[in-house]
Order: C-alpha cells, then sequence, then structure tokens
C-alpha cells in the first residue's frame, strides 16, 4: 500500500476546522478548565491513525481529541463531551483530558506516562484476544522522563508485544525545555530498554505513515515493539490561553505586572549573591526568549500547510475538499450545541 | 493592615524561610516559572526545574532531606503524586519509626488540590484523607493566605515529612493557569475571603493540629478545611437566616488532628456537620465520627461530602463537590429531624 496524501489531508484538515471549532469554544467559556489542542501535531497522528484496523488499541495522553476524530469516533458525542453535556461520549465525565471509547479501544490518560502501560496492556490482551492486532501510544518527548514509560518500553521489548511507541516531541514540557541530554540520548536510550528505534519529521504525514506502516507491520507479524520519534510544533503552546504565547504574543497585557515582580525579587534584601540572582534572572529570560523565537509562526512548521503544497496541483479538487471540509465541522458544530432531546 | 493573594502568601513565607535558614531549597515541574520571583532572588541552585519525572524527584526530595537538606518539592497536582506515592508511602513516613526515631526527612511536598474550575476526576481530587492515613506524614489544608504562610513556614521547622495542600480555588497562580487561562468568559466560584487576605508582617510558625474556630454558634457545628470552610461559612450565615445559629471550626490540619477542639465543639453544640472535599468513604468525616465516638461526648452527626469521581461538566462538578445547598440543607435537615 502506498499512501494517499489526498485522504491523509481530508483526516489532518477536518481535525484541524473540528479543534479550531474547541478553541473557539473555549475561549467563549463553553468549555471550562484546560485545553490541550493536537494543532501542529496532525501529521503524526493521522500518518499512525489512518494505518490501524479494527480490533487496534489506543492509550492516548491529554491530548487525544485528534486520534479520536480520525479514527472514527462520532464528532458530535467528542465535541458534546467537551462541552460539558451529559449526552456526550463519555456522559460529561470525563472531559477532554479524560475521554474514552471502549467501541474504538481508546483511552486517553491526563497522567504523563500513562500511555505506555496502558499500550502495553492493550497488547497484551490483543496477543492472546484478537491476534495480529497492535496497540499504539501518543505521548509527548516530557513523558519519556517518566519511569513507567520507560519501563512499558522495556516490558513491550522483554514480552515481544505488537506496540507502536510514539513521541510526538514539540520540545517542551509545558514550560521546561527539552535538553541536549535529552536529543543525544533518546534513540540509545530507546535501544537500551530492547524496542526499536525510528525518528522522523512530524511535519511530513507521508514520512510519518511510511515509518508507521513499517513498524506496524513488523508488530503485527509479531516481531515486536517501535519507538516512533517525531519532531512537531504545538501551534497554542502547551494549551490554550498559554501564559508564556500569552506574554510573548501580547506583552503589553501581562508583561509589565511580571518585570516588576521580577524586579522587586531581585532587589530584595536577603537572598542570594548578585552572581546567583543574575544567575536566576538568566534562566527565567532564557524561557521567555525561547518562546519569543516563535516557531509556530513558520509556516513550514504547520503539518497542513506542507501537506498542502503536494496537492495544490489540483486546485479545484482542493478547494472542493476544503469548503466540504468546513461545511462538515460547521454541522458538527451546530448538532453538537443544539439542546438535548428532552 | 498588609494583605496578600494565597500563593503570594506561600512565596512570600517561602522566601522568609529560604533566607533564614540556607538548607531550603525548592525543586518541581516549571519551579523555574512558577516560583520565578524566588528564583531570581536566590538563584538556580536553590529553585530548581524538575523533568516530569515524579517518582525520581519527590523521592530525591525525600533523601535530600535524610541528608541533611530543607526541600519543598513541589507537584502539579496532588493527583500526580500517584506516580511518586512510594516515596511517602513507602519511605518519608517511615524512616522515623525505622530508626527508633533518630532519623527523620523534613521534607515539604506542596501540591496543588481540589476542584470546581471544570479539570475532571484525575485533576481535582483532594486526596488528604488518603495521605493523612498514613502514619508518619503530617498533612495540611490551609484556608486563609495568614494560615497558608504561617503553615508552610512551621513545616519548614518540622521535624518530618509534610504534605501542604495548596487549594486551586484559592490560589491565584494556579486557577490563573489550569482554569481561565486569561479568559474573562469563565466564572469559578472562588472564595474571596480564601483568596486574599490579612497577613503578618513578619511570618512565624502556626503550630499543626491547632484549630480556628471561624464563626461561632450554638445550634450546630460545621467542620471543614481549605474550601470547605468557606462554604461552610456562606452556608452558615444562610442558616442564620433560616433561625439556625451554626459555628464554622477550621481544622487546619488533618493529621495531627486537633481532637480537643472538636470534642468541645461537638460537647457544646451536640451536632457536628462535616463538609469535606475529599472521598466520602474511609476518610476525614468518618475519622472525626471515631474520634468523638471515642471521646463519648453524646452528638448528632452528618456528613456532606464528595461521593464520586468528581465529574467533568460543571453542573455535576457542582453537585458532586460540597456545594452551599447541600450543606445548608443537611445542616437544616439535622435540626429539624432534631426539634421534631
Amino acid at each position: 500500500m502506498s499512501t494517499d496524501t489526498w485522504s491523509l489531508y481530508t483526516l489532518m484538515k477536518k481535525s484541524r476546522l473540528f479543534e479550531e471549532a474547541v478553541g473557539r469554544l473555549w475561549h467563549e467559556g463553553l468549555i471550562s478548565g484546560e485545553m490541550h489542542l493536537g494543532t501542529g501535531e496532525e501529521a503524526i497522528v493521522a500518518g499512525v491513525v489512518s494505518q490501524l484496523e479494527p480490533g487496534d488499541a489506543m492509550a492516548l495522553d491529554h491530548r487525544g481529541t485528534a486520534a479520536l476524530l480520525m479514527r472514527g469516533c462520532d464528532p458530535v458525542l467528542l465535541l458534546r463531551e467537551l462541552l460539558g453535556r451529559e449526552d456526550g461520549l463519555c456522559g460529561g465525565w470525563g472531559g477532554h483530558m479524560h475521554l474514552a471509547s471502549k467501541e474504538h479501544l481508546a483511552s486517553c490518560s491526563g497522567i504523563v506516562g500513562a500511555a505506555g502501560p496502558t499500550a502495553v496492556g492493550f497488547a497484551l490482551a490483543a496477543e492472546s484476544l484478537r491476534p495480529g492486532a497492535i496497540a499504539v501510544a501518543f505521548f509527548g518527548e516530557g513523558a519519556v522522563n517518566q519511569g513507567m514509560l520507560m519501563e512499558s518500553i522495556h516490558l513491550a521489548a522483554e514480552w515481544n508485544l505488537p506496540v507502536l511507541f510514539v513521541c510526538k516531541d514539540d520540545g517542551w514540557a509545558i514550560t521546561t525545555q527539552r535538553g541536549p541530554l535529552f536529543d543525544e540520548s533518546l534513540a540509545d536510550r530507546v535501544r537500551g530498554l530492547g524496542a526499536r528505534y525510528l525518528s522522523v519529521d512530524g511535519v511530513e504525514v507521508e514520512e510519518v505513515w511510511r515509518a508507521g506502516q513499517n513498524a506496524l507491520e513488523r508488530a503485527r507479524a509479531g516481531k515486536g515493539p517501535t519507538f516512533l520519534h517525531a519532531r512537531c510544533v504545538h501551534l497554542e503552546g502547551h494549551f490554550l490561553g498559554f501564559m508564556l504565547l500569552r506574554m510573548t504574543r501580547n506583552p503589553f497585557r501581562g508583561g509589565p505586572g511580571m518585570t516588576a515582580s521580577l524586579a522587586r525579587s531581585l532587589l530584595t534584601p536577603g537572598g542570594g549573591t548578585l552572581r546567583e540572582r543574575l544567575a536566576g534572572l538568566r534562566r527565567v529570560l532564557s524561557t521567555l526568549l525561547a518562546t519569543l523565537r516563535d516557531p509556530r509562526q513558520k509556516p513550514s512548521n504547520d503539518p497542513l500547510t506542507r501537506a498542502r503544497l503536494a496537492l495544490l496541483t489540483d486546485p479545484a479538487r482542493l478547494q472542493a475538499l476544503e469548503a466540504q471540509l468546513q461545511e462538515d465541522v460547521s454541522a458538527i458544530v451546530v448538532a453538537a450545541l443544539q439542546e438535548a432531546a428532552a | 493592615m498588609k494583605t496578600m493573594r494565597f500563593s503570594e502568601a506561600i512565596d512570600s513565607a517561602l522566601g522568609q524561610a529560604m533566607h533564614q535558614d540556607p538548607r531550603v531549597l525548592l525543586l518541581g515541574e516549571d519551579a523555574p516559572l512558577l516560583r520565578r520571583n524566588l528564583l531570581v532572588r536566590f538563584g538556580p541552585k536553590r529553585v530548581r526545574g524538575t523533568p516530569i519525572s515524579e517518582s525520581a524527584f519527590v523521592g530525591a526530595a525525600v533523601a535530600a532531606a535524610m541528608g541533611g537538606l530543607r526541600p519543598v518539592v513541589e507537584v502539579y497536582m496532588v493527583d500526580f503524586l500517584g506516580v511518586a506515592m512510594d516515596a511517602l508511602l513507602n519511605h518519608a513516613a517511615k524512616i522515623e519509626a525505622f530508626t527508633g526515631g533518630k532519623w527523620t526527612a523534613p521534607v515539604v511536598v506542596r501540591a496543588p488540590c481540589g476542584g470546581g474550575y471544570g479539570d475532571g476526576g484525575q485533576h481535582e481530587q483532594s486526596l488528604w484523607g488518603w495521605l493523612a492515613h498514613i502514619p508518619g506524614l503530617t498533612v495540611v489544608v490551609p484556608s486563609t493566605p495568614a494560615d497558608a504562610g504561617g503553615l508552610i513556614f512551621a513545616a519548614l521547622q518540622h521535624d518530618g515529612p509534610v504534605i501542604f495542600l495548596e487549594h486551586k480555588l484559592l490560589s491565584e497562580t494556579y486557577l490563573e493557569f489550569l482554569g481561565s487561562g486569561g479568559r474573562r468568559t469563565v466564572h469559578y466560584d472562588v472564595p474571596a475571603e480564601g483568596a486574599r487576605g490579612p497577613v503578618p508582617r513578619t511570618w512565624e510558625p502556626i503550630p499543626f493540629g491547632k484549630a480556628v474556630l471561624r464563626r461561632q454558634g450554638t445550634h450546630l457545628t460545621l467542620v471543614s478545611v481549605g474550601v470547605g470552610v468557606h462554604r461552610a461559612l456562606e452556608a452558615a450565615r444562610i442558616l442564620e437566616g433560616e433561625g439556625i445559629s451554626a459555628a464554622v471550626l477550621d481544622l487546619r490540619t488533618l493529621t495531627p488532628l486537633d481532637k480537643e477542639a472538636l470534642v468541645e465543639e461537638a460537647a457544646r453544640t451536640g451536632c457536628v456537620l462535616v463538609i469535606d472535599e475529599d472521598y466520602e468513604t474511609f476518610g476525614l468525616s468518618g475519622e472525626i465520627a471515631a474520634v468523638l465516638m471515642e471521646a463519648g461526648v453524646p452528638f448528632r452527626y452528618a456528613r456532606v461530602c464528595t461521593k464520586t469521581t468528581i465529574p467533568y461538566a460543571r453542573g455535576l462538578e457542582d453537585h458532586a463537590l460540597p456545594n452551599v445547598e447541600r450543606i445548608r440543607a443537611a445542616a437544616a435537615e439535622m435540626l429539624h429531624t432534631e426539634r421534631a
């Protein structure tokens, strides 16, 4: 089988439009609490999820909406759940970090790294109950420092289980940047735990698809787990309303307050030496500066922009497709917002 | 009178403690940003960010405390302590007993807790009863900025491990970070007196195990911690209009538990209503009943607690958590049946 960019783009674009609608509803206050969008990681999700078969399982993180949508979960039920409605996918009990669909063998968790053991368990069940089926775990690069995830990679390798560990690496664990140690050692770390390691550009959907195909074929054939590392950029940062992005996008709103309190703290009597204080200030500034060098603004970091380039050969078809998807998502939003039947 | 917001008071007390005691250091997820003001005052050796590796850094904080430091280790939410529970359950809580009292782990675990902002059941738990169940752990749940500062200051002078739970509805830092995200379109029921309040010029330790009577009353005593104290106070104001005089007792720490104050209140009003945002079964509310029965005071008892996993939907969530109406109704029912 070869990639079909049109169908991959359709999955990604629909997910993007859906999540953009979610973002608007969140800003309007119709969705409470945190909201982690998957905008920017669609190529990674689509490249893998598009190849799943009935009986395959997904262990998702706190950013699982796109994967569920692409897996075929009812979008109206999904959106109603995010809206906290009792007629939502989980009866309003789960919410966006705790989505689950038994029908799709898909379960989210807000505990970083929990996708690891969950995927191993799903794979163990598949091995005896659904031969040929696999389990995929989606997580961020921050999760790779979590003991339970590293232990799971090792366990999957030790038991030769059909697991695909997918690391969506955007370089940031909330406000903590991935360190150089991580980059240098990840492949060795994964291989040391006994799994196969592949790394792709997670912005290129076809590249993800090909690596996914290879890993899934091996897993289905009983050749054990693969760890797929894929770089991406989260277009909205860690979550909607992310403080660092708000600061850098609109420095005049949050900036002055933060600067004043930092200056006060820097000058408060009693504390570290001047050298230590300046080192502390550098640490804070480096985080802000790293956010200022915003990779989100580069269109080449958007997987949809990249995939779209290949489709411009047929602009009429592309335009029709995008118009259709926009219409579909608008209809989903309207349906989701409709009053529940009495 | 000087006033501060809740988390500001904690950080202020931490600053004073760090200045007075060079052994105090902070570590935790995103600490460089969340505690940026302390970072620029004390430098990166004393305010350290950690990878998302709770079992490693909480466990390391416990042993660093055994090694002579006074670490304050912060996790994003008390729910995430599940990942690091071994360090607390089997190590921090045990070392003093294992050594016949010769060695302790004076570590402070600072963790946001509680719900009311629609984040769902894996991110809004209280869990103080679960933690207080373990001998060897001190569990602190402040309800005002002054208590928050004074109790964390005390925690840093305490010889053993202290779990310091900071309710997210009271914490301006966490509620903004996790709840509103800069939006003005969402509303949370934040108790104003808990979110900002008077604080002392210089922090003094508040002794553990000393409850405070927040409101005098004669017909019944509402007992709670954290945000529950403010819900109880609001219910008491409404009950007053119905001719019911309710006292409100703020326990402030679960372990040690101020049994004396509980017994005194139960003896005085003869009627105890526990408001606990933590789970109902096998927790604080049951413990209070047991303590009072052991003391042999005759008393009527009821409780308003969280009975299920906390639902995500705001309407369901409000009903699941001890809200003012549930408290009012429970109190009215207790007194109504008593009078009948």
